[in-house]
Parts: structure tokens; sequence; C-alpha cells
């Protein structure tokens, strides 16, 4: 019973990671049709830079949510540049598009093993975290109760910034239509910045709050994006509640799979990914099929 | 037997219906105009005779077939072709290769993995007769890259020609011409024999109105008007239509 | 003509009479590896050059292959057996991975190969029953066809030029042929394709299967030649890495999936020797040549070769048809 409930935890844990993750890989995909294959890389890049930081490799230890913030504001930079200067010059050819997120996904990879090595580093879990929760039907682990209450905020905000602001409804209508929304004049390459480092942000700030959990170690980033994948191909590009729903399932099939399948763990990931593409190709809550 | 039949068909997307109960009767050798303002549905009514979308609702037959659930790729196969009013052309190609493939497509020789396309001897004269037809024949070699904007609407019309079709669909073949071309085209249009009977699509009805032996009108995807050129131009719903309230 | 066949038949005479004068079993062995990249690079480029098809997961299928022929032989059976099978195998799995990602094109068909390609990369990984897990499968053997054993790495280098040869002169028949001209039709402007009578997806499928025979092959002949099979031959950098051969040498093109090959063994072999970070320098190489010679080196030095010897070359526009595919 507790087995099952400790899945449950962490299957729910790891879908709020998988949730900052692909909501920006899905909106990136949804708005400007860019199918961002450096999304697993970001996220490693996030998780080093935040683990360097909290370890204090660098001689400089700080605060956990300190150097959450500074990973996040880094790589969420790091994106806004490389959309800039490479993928602007490429609008519209999505396979230039994908290889050169390929390229950069590789040089990133190959970047870190040489900044941090073959060896995996543990993150900390931060101060206050490293406890238990009690209640009536058993005991968890207060960090993952943390992260979700995390991805939970985050899912409120940005459902806050999509359906109440002014930019939400830029972006809103950028991915309903795009030609549309550059029509009825939405600066629309300064919005696509400012999604991609958006994207890029959250799924930096993933990276580094599923250190604790996940650890950060060379090929995080090809085991992250391929989840992410599932998840948008699951829910739908372009929809939020599409990513949450995706996360959570596919929080659920990975850790399941993982614990009473291991041999067939990815078979089981990726079985209801092809259902879905074979009885609706737009994703469960997606409107254009990709 | 009619050539084309077209009844109570229907077509929305979403809430908006872009087709409303459309009936059509075309006569074997006849010419007929199909006409009508931007956004009334002409090419969507093309796009459900040829298949390329499916109806709600309604029938189609071709030749007394009725085609109405037979795939859009067979229906070439059955004597129907089209051309497009934005030009879809195989850009990388020679004019020559466009109109080989329009004849291949209707040939088994085309799941053949194995000759060379290009000792196929028979497809290249069959290729060079219909750009005879639309006075291509001189640059047939040319690349499409290398081509006017005119040149390419012909390259369209001979595409279809190619397959020999006896029910032909022109949507829109003056857009974008200038005089001159215009009257190439024309002319090739004229020239085609009347075994083949020929469905054009205008929004501007001074262009081809000497084309036409019946008209249709059509409105937010209803039919408003038909009958010959005479009855409909002096219609007064034409007037409405056209000049407005 | 002349001009066309020379260059063939020294490139021909070249390579048969390789192990003589280039100096060494290393070099005959870089070019064994070079051969069947190759190969490889021509079956993807079925897809990605003539179909537009962009599959990111096709190490995946050319993994089955070799891992088909690793485990036949581990249960005792014979080459001959081992080899039908790997073809056998690679085929129906191609026709499968092309049911499931035909349903889709451009980015869609990207990203469902990619998943595909996934889902390949972690059965070999987490099935350990079957593919021993990271620890792979060895191949303790080479085959003897007609004798001849293939332990030796002329023998080696002379059975994968006879099969790289025939390969290539499939694919060339194949880009002349009225199904490879319907397959670039379908590439360049689908809904025509259709409307004019064509089975637009029974055409990719059956460029599919060709590009799959040709993927299988290259796997069967790469297992052999590095007598061993792990789950890194499937991941995605390996899928990428073909896919670079493709798109730097130039798709669509004979020789580009050629050249591409050649490049991107050579770097890899002779680079990494001075370089440690091959995959920085194989990223970077991408980046580049999508911004600097999208359209590849293959045409991209005959474009330049062209710009320079003629000095006024006819201004040839870009003109694009319009209309959605």
């Amino acid at each position: 019973m507790t087995f099952y409930l400790v899945l449950t935890v962490n299957s729910v844990t790891f879908g709020g990671l998988l949730f900052l993750l692909s909501a920006g890989f899905s909106l990136i995909f949804g708005l400007m049709r860019i199918p961002n294959l450096t999304h697993g890389s970001l996220f490693m890049i996030g998780a080093y830079i935040g683990a360097t930081f909290v370890i204090g490799l660098l001689g400089v230890k700080l605060n956990f949510w300190l150097a959450a913030i500074l990973a996040t504001l880094a790589v969420a930079l790091l994106g806004a540049l490389a959309e800039r200067l490479l993928l602007r010059r490429l609008p519209g050819d999505q396979l230039a598009q994908v290889l050169v997120t390929l390229g950069l996904s590789f040089m990133a990879a190959d970047a870190c093993l040489a900044l941090w090595g073959g060896d995996p580093l543990n993150v900390p879990t931060p101060d206050g975290l490293g406890g238990f929760v009690r209640t009536g039907i058993g005991a968890f682990p207060l960090y993952r109760v943390a992260v979700i209450a995390i991805a939970v905020v985050f899912a409120v905000a940005l459902w806050l910034l999509l359906d109440r602001t002014r930019l939400g409804a830029m972006i809103r209508a950028g991915v309903d239509d795009p030609d549309m929304a550059r029509v009825v004049g939405i600066r629309v390459s300064q919005l696509f910045t400012i999604v991609f480092a958006l994207g890029a942000g959250l799924a930096a700030f993933a990276g580094i709050i599923g250190g604790p959990i996940l650890s950060v170690y060379p090929g995080l980033d090809q085991d992250m994006l391929p989840l992410a994948l599932v998840v948008v191909i699951l829910g739908g590009s372009g929809s939020l509640l599409g990513s949450f729903v995706g996360s959570i399932v596919v929080g659920f099939l990975y850790n399941f799979g993982q614990a009473l399948l291991p041999e067939l763990a990815y078979f089981v990931l990726f079985l209801p990914m092809l259902l879905v593409l074979l009885l609706r190709p737009q994703g469960l809550f997606g409107r254009h099929v990709p | 037997m009619s050539a084309l039949t077209v009844s109570a068909l229907r077509k929305s997307f979403g809430g908006l219906r872009v087709t409303k109960d459309v009936d059509l009767n075309v006569e074997p050798g006849e010419r007929r105009l199909i006409i009508g303002p931007n956004g009334a549905g002409k090419t969507t009514l093309f796009n459900l005779i040829t298949g390329e979308l499916s109806p709600d609702s309604g029938s189609i037959s071709l030749l007394g077939q009725d085609i109405t659930n037979v795939p859009s790729r067979k229906r070439p196969h059955l004597g129907m072709a089209r051309t497009y009013q934005i030009i879809t052309l195989f850009a990388r190609n020679t004019i020559v290769h466009n109109v080989r493939l329009a004849l291949l497509g209707l040939s088994p020789l085309r799941w053949n993995p194995l000759m060379d396309l290009k000792h196929q001897g028979h497809l290249t004269e069959q290729a060079q007769e219909a750009l005879k037809q639309v006075g291509l024949a001189q640059i047939a070699e040319r690349p499409l890259s290398q081509t006017s904007y005119g040149e390419r609407r012909r390259v369209e019309i001979a595409m279809a020609l190619a397959q020999k079709p006896k029910v032909l669909l022109l949507d829109e073949p003056f857009a974008g011409l200038s005089i001159d071309e215009r009257q190439d085209v024309q002319r090739c249009l004229m020239a085609i024999p009347r075994d083949v009977t020929m469905v054009m699509i205008e929004h501007n009805m001074d262009v081809a109105l000497d084309f036409a032996d019946r008209i249709t009108l059509l409105h937010f995807g209803e039919v408003i008007v038909e009958g010959t050129r005479a009855e409909v131009v002096n219609d007064p719903r034409t007037r409405e239509v056209y000049l407005g309230h | 003509m002349i001009a066309r066949t020379l260059p063939i038949a020294v490139a021909v005479l070249a390579l048969l009479t390789l192990p003589l004068w280039i100096g060494g079993t290393y070099y005959v062995n870089v070019t064994s590896q070079i051969l069947f990249y190759a190969i490889f690079a021509l079956g993807l480029n079925v897809l990605a050059g003539y179909g537009g098809l962009v599959s990111l997961g096709h190490a995946g299928l050319f993994g089955i292959s070799s891992y088909v022929v690793g485990y036949m032989l581990q249960l005792g059976y014979g080459h001959t057996a081992a080899i039908l099978m790997a073809l056998a195998v690679g085929n129906v799995s191609m026709a499968i991975y092309a049911l499931l990602s035909l349903r889709s094109t451009g980015i869609g068909f990207i990203m469902i190969t990619l998943a595909l390609g996934q889902i390949l990369w972690g059965l070999a990984y987490r099935w350990i029953s079957v593919t021993g897990g990271d620890n792979g499968i060895n191949v303790p053997t080479r085959p003897a066809p007609f004798g001849l054993s293939l332990a030796d790495s002329g023998n080696f280098y002379y059975a994968t030029l006879v099969v790289f040869l025939l390969s290539v002169i499939a694919v060339a028949i194949f880009a002349r042929s009225p199904l490879g001209a319907a397959l670039m039709g379908t590439r360049d402007q689908p809904r025509r394709m259709n409307a004019l009578g064509y089975h637009v997806l029974a055409i990719r499928f059956w460029a599919c299967l060709f590009s799959g025979l040709l993927t299988s092959v290259s796997g069967i002949l790469f297992v052999y030649y590095t007598q061993f099979i792990s789950p890194q031959t499937l991941a995605l950098t390996s899928s990428a890495e073909v896919l670079l051969m493709v798109i730097s040498g130039g798709p669509g093109t004979l020789l580009g999936p050629i050249v591409g090959a050649g490049l991107v063994v050579v770097v890899k072999n002779v680079v990494s020797g001075f370089i440690e970070r091959w995959n920085f320098l194989l990223g970077a190489i991408f980046v580049a040549i999508v911004i600097l010679m999208p359209e590849g080196l293959v045409p991209g030095t005959v474009r330049l070769w062209r710009l320079a010897t003629r000095k006024r070359a006819p201004a040839k526009a870009e003109i694009k048809t319009e209309g959605k595919p």
C-alpha cells in the first residue's frame, strides 16, 4: 500500500517538473512552430548552473532559491540569444530549425561534459525542506510535496498570464493564427523572443528544482527532451491545460512503468502517445495537427 | 445523362456554413461559369467536387456515377481534372516534366521503380502535344523557375488537358494576368473541343462572360440565380449581389 | 557522355584498387566505415531528400538489424539465418514505423520519428534479457561468403564495396524512375499530386520500405564491422549524425550523402584524435551548414564553381510557387 502511495507522490512530483519543462516547449511550438530540440539542454544547463552555486563549486555558495533564480535568468538570457542570433534567421524553415536546435543541443551537451565532467552532481535538498510530511495515510518527503506546490503555483500563474494579461492575449492570438496576429499588428518579433526566453527560463527552473530529486548528470538532456515531446504530443501543442494533463499522465506512466515493468518502461511510456497519434493526432487538448 | 451533378451539397467550417444546399447540373459539352463575389464559396465548391474536402451532406455524380464517397485521388482517373487559382506547380522542374507528372498520374507506370522516366517517349510526346495546345511547346524544356506568371497559368491548363478529362474545372484561370496574357489563356480555352465539359470559376463577371453557355451566381454559399448569360446578367438579384443593397 | 562516365569510372577504379595505394589497414577500415555509413545515408536520403520526410529515428531501425544479427548468433544460428532474419525484422519494423509516422508530415513527422527512435533506444537499453542492456551484444565472428573470410579487413572492404555499389545503382535507378519522380512530386506539392491521381500515402510508404531496406543492410554491415552492438548505436546522436551526412552533403542528390558520410566519418576518426570534443564540433558543423550553406556541400560547391567559372552567371531568381502543402 505504502509502495503505491510513494509511487503516486513520486509520479505527481515528476509530473510537476515535466509541466514546468513542457509548458515552455509547448508554447514555443504552438506559437512559433519551432520544434525546440534544445529544450532538454536548457533543463540540464539550468540544473548545472544552479547546482554549481548550491554546492559552491566556484567558491560561491548561495542559498538554493537564489541559485535557482540566477540559473533561471541566465538560461532565459541564453534562450533569448539563441532566438535572436540563430533561429530568427530561419523563419518558417522547420527543417533548418530542427537542425540548428539539434546542433546547439550537441554543443551544449559537450560543453557541459567539458565544464562539469562525467560524474553526477548530487544537489542537496534546500534548507528546511529535508523532512517528511506526516499525514493519516503515511509520510511523504517534504521537498517532493513542495515541488508539487511550486508546479501548481506556476500553472496558475501561467494561466493568469495567458488568460488575463495583454501579453497573454497576444500569445494566444499568435497560437491560434500566427498570420492573423501579424496582420493585426502584434509585434511578433518581440513576442517570439519573450516567449522563447520564458520557455527557456521555465525549463532551467525545472532543471534546478529537479536537481535534488534527479541529480544532475551528462545525458539528463536526452532523458528529458523525449518526455517533453511525449507530453506535447499527448496534450496538444500550444495548450497549457494539455501540457498539465499530459505531464501528470507521463509522470505516472514513467514512475509506474519503471517500478512495475522496468524492462518495458519506455514502451509503456510511449504506447499512449502512439494511441493518441492514431486516434486524435492533434493531441488531447490541441487544436491543430502539427 | 449529365456530365456533372451536384445535389443538396452542404459544408460548414465550425459554425460557418460555406456551402448551403447547392444544386448544380452541367450537361455534356456545356461551358458553365460560376460567378460570385469573394467569399461566395466558389473554391470550396470546387474542393468539394474534386473531393479535397468532404461534404457534410449531399451528393456529387460524374457522368452518371455517384462519386460522393470516391477518394479525391481516384477522381482524375474517372475523367475529372482541375486547375488551381493559386498556382500549384513543381517549381524545381521543367515545364515538360510538370506535364509529364500529370500524365504519369493516370498511368500504371507511376508505380514503376525501375524504368527511366526520361526514356518513356510516349509520355513526353503526349506532354508536348498538351503544351502545343497552350502554345508552350517551344519552351517545354525551360525550368519552371524561369517562366512568367502567364506562362505558368498556361502550364496549369496544359497539365489538366494532358489528362484528357471529360470534365474540366478551372479555378479563376485569369487571376493575376495582364490583358495580353489573358487573351492567350482565353484562346487556349476557346480551342478546347466540345467533348470536354468545362466549369469555370470567376469573381470578375466581365472577364469570362463570352465563355459561358450558362451561368450560376453564388453568394454566401448559396445559388442565387442560374440561367443563360442574358438571364443572369439582367436579373435584379445579380445587380443586388454585385452592386450591393 | 564521356564527361559523365569518366569521373565515375575513375572513382570506381580508385575504390577497387584502394587497399593497394591507401597505405595501411587503418585507412582501409576507415574507408569501409565510410562505405557502410554512405549506404545508411543513401537510405535516409530516399526519405529525407527525395521524399521531404525527415526521419530523426533512423538509428533505431539501423540498430534493430544490428541487434537481430547479434541476438541470432547468440542463439546459435548461422550467419545466413542471422542476416536474413535481420533483413526481415528490419523491414517489418520499417513498415510499422512508416504506418505510425506517415500520419503526419513536416514537423509532425520529425517529432514522431524522434519519439519512435527513442522507444527503440529505450527497448535496447532496458530490455536486458534480450539486448544485454548497456553491456550490449558481442558478435564473435564475421561470415565467410564463398570461402572468403571477412575477418580480413581487405576482404571485408571488398564485400562492403560490392554492397555499396549495388546500393548506389539501386538509388540511382530509383531516382530516375517514375516512382522516384512521383516521390519527389509528393515532396514538392503533395496536394497537387493527390489531385493528379497519385496515392500520396502509398508512394511514401514504398519509399519508407526502400529506405528501410538500405538502412537494414547498412546496420548489418555495421555490426559485422564493429562486432559489437550497444544502445549507443540507437541513440538520438546517431540519428542526428546520419541526418548530418545527408544534409551536409546535399539532400536529394545521389553524391551528396556519400560525400557527407565521408566527411562525418573522417572528421570523427581523424579529428577526434586531436580534439576531444567531437560532439561539440558535430553540433557546430550542423549550425554552420544550416546557416551558411543550407543546400549542402555538393550543390553548394557546384553553385560556387559555376559562379566562379562563368563570370556573369544568369541571375536565377528563386521563384517559389505559392500554395500551402
